[in-house]
């Protein structure tokens, strides 16, 4: 599936859901099959700064491909990690370069956007994108 | 007996409903709500006011002139000042701050001892960190125990006659304990150090007489006591304001500028160099009018009574940890609940209408001291009420149980 593809897939789940309660609890439930970070990689360096709670990000390229793998210690943080890395993990550079994610308006979490917001969805796409710039170029 | 359904149809922005929800506005630690006329006033200003001050002889000047003096007299009052002229317009506490620390401090020298408490707001730690380390002063701190009280056993050692400041807040603003000031004061007077006191979190709780209270110096901002964001109040004794150099140079704190040498203005101007925040400054006055006209003593019965009412139903709640329980506290509730972030149940208390604030509340060393990260912090205003409580608690039960 393509990134485009799989935030069509995401934008489709969300639909069904009419209250805040069951977004969130989906959103909740997507951050316990979030990839999990290696415990070695859970250091300073690989932490996305904010005041709010920490999210550790760490990114490896296998064939080609980003791999990404995280953890978050607040739980509705780890489901918009996890949410993101669903759709931008085992993808090429380029793609997640490009990758515009339209899916975060259409899905009503604009609440996460602002980009002072710590640990808001900006800074965590930002995160993505920079590692897919860094490993763009490594073999 | 208050009634806050009266009050709070003066607050227009209590009416807002977050989809579904009525806001419920429990941040009030952070910055207060305004009342109708605070916000008149600032229209007002802007339609029929504004002009710059100080300078001008022509009508609007006057007149803007004059209200901007009047606002520092019904600042004055409100403090119980002696003189109209130790009241310094800032553009908040951590300008106020910065402005004693720069200023009072130049006439410090090294080996001098400033003394802090262990729960002081960020701003009130990192301007006088600055002075010690540009002046070579030693930094002291009154330690706190597991209830959030400042422990005062060893304070006749720590105040000694080598210390030239106390700066302590009156009351905390993650904890809500209400500091013993008097007390602290007194025994800083008979070591001949001078006090300031941050009072951020307290004259919007109860009536201070600077006077009485006999600090030396005193700082507030207007946006947590129902005025504008950007215009605080530093209060200062006349013969230390008299004593101490200018903080920033500019046009209004000079008597004679020359190529040579310049000749300061007198106090207040002195410490207000430039165009200042002259609608804040108007504004301001208007809410402390409006703040003063109040029953301020059944005010003060009501919040606590709120305090009281919502820490015996979240005490309900299971693997609920209070942080903060001195036995004099303002209406400040700051707590934990096992098994959950606090910026999770901050989420989804939003999403159900209701402001609280997460994370360090700028009181780094007091999460230090408890081993935490942050808390929850539901701080109450005399607007809200026992039902907004009972929803809160619903809310929150609700959230922890999505949570768990």
């Amino acid at each position: 599936m393509s990134i485009a593809e799989k935030e069509n897939t995401i934008i489709e789940d969300f639909s069904i859901y009419q209250d805040w309660m069951e977004k969130y609890e989906y959103i909740i439930e997507l951050g316990k099959d979030l990839p999990l970070i290696d415990e070695k990689y859970k250091v300073e360096e690989n932490v996305i700064k904010g005041c709010q709670s920490t999210v550790w990000l760490y990114a490896e390229k296998a064939n080609g491909k980003i791999h990404f793998t995280a953890d978050a210690d607040a739980i509705i943080t780890k489901g918009l990690i996890a949410l993101l890395v669903s759709v931008l993990s085992d993808e090429k550079a380029d793609d997640i370069l490009n990758a515009e994610l339209k899916f975060i308006k259409e899905i009503g979490l604009q609440e996460h956007l602002s980009p002072t917001r710590s640990n808001g969805l900006v800074a965590m796409v930002k995160q993505m994108k920079l590692y897919a710039l860094a490993l763009k170029m490594k073999t | 007996m208050f009634d806050p359904h009266i009050i709070r149809n003066q607050f227009p922005i209590l009416k807002t409903k977050l989809g579904n929800y009525p806001l419920i506005y429990f941040d009030n630690g952070a910055t207060s709500q305004k009342p109708q006329c605070v916000v008149d006033a600032i229209e007002e200003y802007y339609t029929k006011e504004n002009a710059n001050i100080h300078r001008g002889v022509h009508y609007l000047s006057q007149l803007a002139t004059e209200k901007y003096e009047t606002s520092r007299e019904i600042i004055r009052k409100f403090l119980g000042a002696k003189h109209i002229h130790e009241i310094i317009f800032t553009s908040g506490t951590t300008c106020g701050i910065n402005l004693v620390a720069s200023s009072f401090g130049k006439t410090l020298k090294a080996g001098d001892e400033i003394l802090i408490t262990q729960m002081e707001h960020h701003s009130n730690i990192v301007p006088w960190q600055m002075l010690a380390e540009e002046k070579k002063l030693i930094l002291k701190y009154i330690p706190i125990n597991a209830e959030g009280e400042l422990i005062l056993t060893n304070i006749n050692q720590v105040i000694n006659s080598k210390t030239k400041l106390v700066a302590l807040t009156h009351v905390s603003n993650a904890l809500g304990t209400v500091n013993p000031v008097d007390q602290i004061i007194e025994l800083a007077h008979k070591n001949g150090a001078k006090v300031l006191i941050d009072a951020a979190q307290s004259l919007q709780h109860f009536q201070v007489d600077v006077q009485k209270m006999d600090c030396d110096f005193l700082v507030f901002s207007g946006h947590k006591i129902f005025g504008p964001t950007g215009v605080g109040i530093l209060y200062g004794k006349e013969q230390l304001l008299n004593a101490m150099p200018p903080y920033q140079g500019g046009g209004d704190m000079i008597k004679t500028v020359t190529l040579e040498k310049t000749v300061y203005n007198s106090l207040p101007h002195k410490f207000e160099a430039g165009t200042p925040n002259i609608e804040g400054g108007i504004c301001l006055g208007k809410a402390i009018e409006w703040y003063s006209s109040l029953d301020l003593k059944s005010i003060a019965e009501y919040e606590h009574e709120l305090l009281i009412y919502a820490t015996k139903k979240i005490n309900e709640i299971e693997g609920v940890k209070i942080y903060g329980t001195a036995k004099n506290k303002s209406s400040i509730l700051s707590f934990l609940i096992a098994g959950t972030h606090p910026y999770d149940v901050g989420t989804l208390l939003n999403q159900q209408g209701i402001a609280v604030r997460t994370g360090h509340h700028c009181t780094q060393p007091i999460m230090d001291f408890f081993g935490i990260p942050g808390t929850i912090r539901a701080s109450f205003c005399f607007y809200n009420t026992k039902e907004e409580i009972d929803f809160f608690i619903d809310a929150l039960k609700r959230s922890v149980k999505m949570l768990k």
